[in-house]
């Protein structure tokens, strides 16, 4: 890791690692508030740690030129051992509270663990510690393949891939203890929210300079992918975060935004980060890992550019179907219910592209548990993408709304696409980038598929089950006219179905962990003796030297 | 004065935003389907299969 720096970088991220402890130490010690002066310990921790190991390596030899003709895959490396540490974190976590809306005693009567606090633990754990860093370790690692041409620079990658792991640590460890400004999926502080800022413009202008310098005439359409996955997030972080702090030293702000202004700038928000964080990126890897993995180029590659135009610009208009019966104008929830709908389009080109890009080989998909992954992801991208146009339909949201059909739609989405889609890219990456010669235990990667489709179908239908049912009491009346449930009869009727859910969720973590177990495994298993690290052309190119 | 609150955001969505929404639609099926773009595409689409392992 430190070995492959130059001197001068050394010294730079030192240098950069200084500057960070000492605002940490200014937080710790000049903190108006306990929680702003934990946190800035923790910045602290985090710096000297990080300092400690760039001392260590500081006098190894300095890496030659020749360096410069190869990929820099350090970065993507460390971000799948990431990957999959979050991914373990943060579905546990979400089991936990599964378990707990069936059996509420299971907050062992702490203030800390309570739902409020260990929900957003889990959705900031799964959304930005695994699918963060899975997108940040892949997009490094696709841009550097589809422009033959090395990241631009090296200290930026590190920065971005730790710096992006500083925040996850920071919004992860201020729920339990209080700290949030309650936006979903944006929960973060005004502290926490700058340093991402500052993260992702590095990351920004570290991909247009890998693009800049690319040695192919066109930009492959994963990388549309993966950029507008990064300029979005970036002005939707911006402008969803605007806030004025209590005092420079104290972990509380207040959002610029008050009342249905609020509501729909949260919601432009929220929608787009499923849109550009959960859907654009994860395409993205689509588009690279699975036409790789197949041997056969995209379908149709037209079809892609139509999709990435038809979804980048839709989807922005979206989100106030989050908002229908509520204070926001009729027109503006028709107007995102209509683009909701339309968006139907993009996304199913999408989903038929990857699935049509597979027909012809199907003995694969059989054959061969990562490839099934990504097919199986394409279903759910497709099945999930129609599901979330047709709930946009007031009407048909006026019954699903605040119900836990969302939960298991936006499951089915998460588990189901985004989860079965970076397995499946990360399968087929680590070996190549370890260079070995496959996955430690093929039998291990089967079992996980088998474990993550069962458990995302349990869940998604226990939840479907449970959301209509919950609707339909709701809206009962009986002779009089008056409702015929009471809240807690919706309760009581919802019980077997939650412990459906967790079992489901069970399945899928037991799934993943064995996944992790197996990149481990994979990593310090023995090198290929036919590949070297970083050599990932296939085996039967390799085989056929 | 000219009008700059509910009823200019209005005005843009429903006029400005219904036109540029349907040229950029126009525009991205030309360059889509624009005859001379068709072999960047094929060796854009071939291109990731070619595994090498160096820049």
């Amino acid at each position: 890791m430190i070995a492959q720096l130059t001197r001068a970088e050394r010294e730079f991220a030192l240098l950069v690692l200084t500057l960070l402890a000492s605002c940490g130490l200014v937080m710790a010690a000049g903190a108006n508030d306990d929680l702003f002066a934990l946190h800035g310990g923790l910045v602290l921790a985090f710096a000297v740690g990080l300092g400690f190991l760039v001392l260590s390596g500081l006098h190894t030899p300095e890496p030659g030129d020749s360096r410069l003709a190869e990929y820099y895959d350090d970065p993507s490396r460390a971000g799948i051992v990431l990957t999959m540490g979050w991914a373990v974190f943060g579905l546990a976590v979400g089991d936990w509270v599964a378990w707990m809306l069936a059996y509420p005693g299971l907050t062992f009567d702490a203030a800390w663990a309570s739902f409020g606090r260990i929900r957003p633990m889990h959705t900031t754990g799964v959304i930005f510690g695994f699918g963060g860093n899975a997108l940040i370790a892949t997009s490094f690692h696709v841009v550097q393949r589809t422009c033959r041409t090395r990241l631009a620079g090296q200290f930026s990658p590190w920065f971005v891939l730790l710096g992006y792991n500083l925040f996850c640590l920071l919004a992860v460890s201020g729920y339990p203890l209080g700290v949030t400004q309650s936006k979903e999926y944006a929960e973060p502080e005004w502290y926490v929210d700058l340093w991402l800022c500052v993260v992702w413009v590095t990351y920004l202008v570290l991909y247009i300079r890998t693009l800049a310098r690319r040695r192919e005439p066109h930009i492959y359409v994963a990388n549309w992918y993966y950029l507008a996955f990064i300029i979005v997030v970036a002005m939707l972080h911006i402008v969803n975060n605007i806030a004025m702090p209590v005092a420079w030293n104290h972990s509380r702000a207040y959002s610029a935004f008050a009342g249905v202004q609020d509501a729909m700038t949260q919601w432009w928000y929220g929608h787009n980060a499923v849109a550009f964080f959960l859907t654009a990126g994860f395409l993205g890897m689509m588009y690279y890992y699975l036409p790789v993995r197949a041997g056969r180029p995209i379908f149709s590659y037209r079809m892609s550019i139509i999709s990435f135009w038809g979804i980048t610009f839709l989807y922005m208009w979206a989100g106030s179907h989050h908002l229908h019966y509520t204070a926001l104008p009729h027109w503006v929830q028709t107007l995102g219910m209509t683009f909701s709908l339309i968006l139907l389009v993009p996304s199913w080109g999408s989903a038929a592209n990857a699935l049509l890009t597979l027909n012809g080989a199907w003995d694969r998909v059989r054959d061969d548990a990562t490839l099934r992954f990504m097919m199986v992801a394409a279903l759910f991208y497709g099945l999930t993408t129609f599901e979330g146009s047709f709930m946009a339909i007031r009407a048909v949201n006026s019954l699903s709304h605040y119900t836990d059909w969302t939960v298991g739609h936006v499951h089915a989405g998460a588990l189901g696409w985004v989860a079965l889609i970076s397995f499946g890219a990360l399968y087929s990456l680590t070996p190549a980038l370890w260079g070995r010669a496959r996955m430690h235990s093929s039998w291990a990667v089967e079992a996980h598929f088998w474990l993550a489709l069962a458990g995302t179908l349990i869940y998604v239908f226990s939840m479907w089950n449970s959301g209509v049912i919950q609707g339909l009491m709701w809206r009962t009346y009986d002779a009089g006219g008056t409702l015929a449930y009471s809240f807690i009869d919706t309760v009581v009727a919802m019980h077997p179905y939650y412990v459906a859910r967790a079992i489901g969720g069970a399945l899928f973590l037991v799934g993943a962990a064995i996944g992790a177990w197996n990149v481990w495994m994979t990593i310090r298993g023995p090198l290929a003796a036919t590949q070297r690290a970083g050599d990932d052309r296939p085996l039967t190119v390799l085989a056929g030297e | 004065m000219p009008e700059t609150g509910h009823a200019l955001t209005v005005l843009l969505a429903k006029g400005f935003g219904l036109f540029y929404l349907l040229a950029l639609s126009v525009g991205v099926l030309i360059y889509t389907f624009w005859p001379g773009n068709g072999k960047r595409f094929d060796h854009a689409a071939k291109s990731v299969l070619r595994g090498e392992d160096r820049p």
